[in-house]
């Protein structure tokens, strides 16, 4: 409670409701999120046994990866709520440890997309090789996209924090970025459960 | 929607309430990862479980992380991801069902 002397810590945790008009719109922003990648997931589902001639997904795909990205993500919702945890106790220094924390794990998971990528294109399978392959880097990179610039803005609010502390505004804006970071574990779940473990599983048995 | 200036400080989050939904999630995550792993059912069985333990796993997300539920505070967020549940299948469904049927009319062998 200490590190916000003076701002009321109950104007901040008014700011941090899901019913204020800027925390609702933005809600309404990931409700169209949600039917950007469901048209993704559409695409893959469609093109996903259209190899012409290229890899198929167990060619490309480890499970020991996504196993390693998956336990990432999950573990950084994890901290981003301990994140949220500390906003309504009032600790400011609590937030950006756990901020960094998430940060930490996004790059994490970031890092291994990326690697897996590059690894794939590599072989002579960018997106260009199938419509399997354009449909997997459409829907697999939107969401990588999405979790870039959410650690772009998490360096934003740990820099806004440090500098300005915990205001009301900066509680209304980690509270939109709450809702940005889980809904990309969200996500991630259609994203493994429909394009890597069926994709690893049709190749394992044939 | 009117709370921006007032001072009700609302549904404080608790440590207790992440963890848990963690570690809920966390096994909804092993158990199709360790199916594809081990591999020891039939592929139709573990395709089964990969869908009814992420569709779980959403249910797990929506309420511990995102903390949807039919409170004062969260009410229309949760009534805008029913809408969009709905769009979502109305477009996802109809879609789907359009492309099958065209392939089964075009004859298109081994899709």
């Amino acid at each position: 409670m200490a590190s916000s002397p003076s701002y009321d810590l109950n104007r901040v945790r008014a700011a941090a409701r899901a019913d204020t008009e800027v925390n609702f719109g933005f809600w309404a922003y990931l409700m169209s999120d949600v039917v950007l990648f469901s048209m993704l997931f559409l695409a893959y589902v469609n093109l996903s046994q259209r190899f012409a001639g290229g890899p198929t997904p167990a060619d490309i795909f480890s499970l020991h990866g996504v196993f390693l990205e998956t336990m990432a993500l999950l573990a950084s919702s994890l901290t981003f709520g301990l994140a949220m945890v500390s906003l309504h106790q009032g600790r400011k220094n609590h937030i950006i440890g756990w901020l960094l924390a998430t940060a930490v794990l996004g790059i994490y998971f970031l890092w291994h997309e990326v690697s897996e990528f590059v690894h794939i294109i590599h072989e002579g399978a960018s997106f260009t090789r199938s419509g399997f392959l354009s449909a997997y880097f459409g829907l697999v990179g939107t969401h990588g996209a999405h979790v870039f610039f959410g650690l772009i803005w998490i360096a934003t609010m740990v820099a806004q924090l440090a500098i300005k502390g915990l205001t009301p505004p900066i509680a209304s804006r980690l509270a939109r970025l709450s809702l940005f970071w889980h809904f990309l574990d969200l996500v991630w779940i259609c994203v493994f459960s429909t394009v890597y473990l069926p994709g690893i599983l049709a190749g394992g048995s044939s | 929607m009117s709370h921006s200036d007032d001072a009700t400080p609302g549904h404080a989050p608790t440590a207790r309430g992440y963890v848990m939904g963690y570690l809920a999630a966390l096994v909804l995550t092993l158990i199709p990862f360790g199916a594809v792993y081990y591999d020891l059912m039939s592929q139709g069985a573990i395709l089964l479980v990969i869908a009814i333990t992420a569709v779980l796993q959403l249910g797990v997300h929506l309420r511990f992380f995102l903390h949807l539920d039919m409170s004062q505070e969260q009410r229309w967020n949760t009534i805008s991801v029913l809408f969009s549940v709905f769009t979502m299948f109305v477009m996802v469904g109809g879609t789907l069902w359009l492309f099958y049927s065209l392939y089964a009319r075009h004859m298109m062998i081994g899709y």
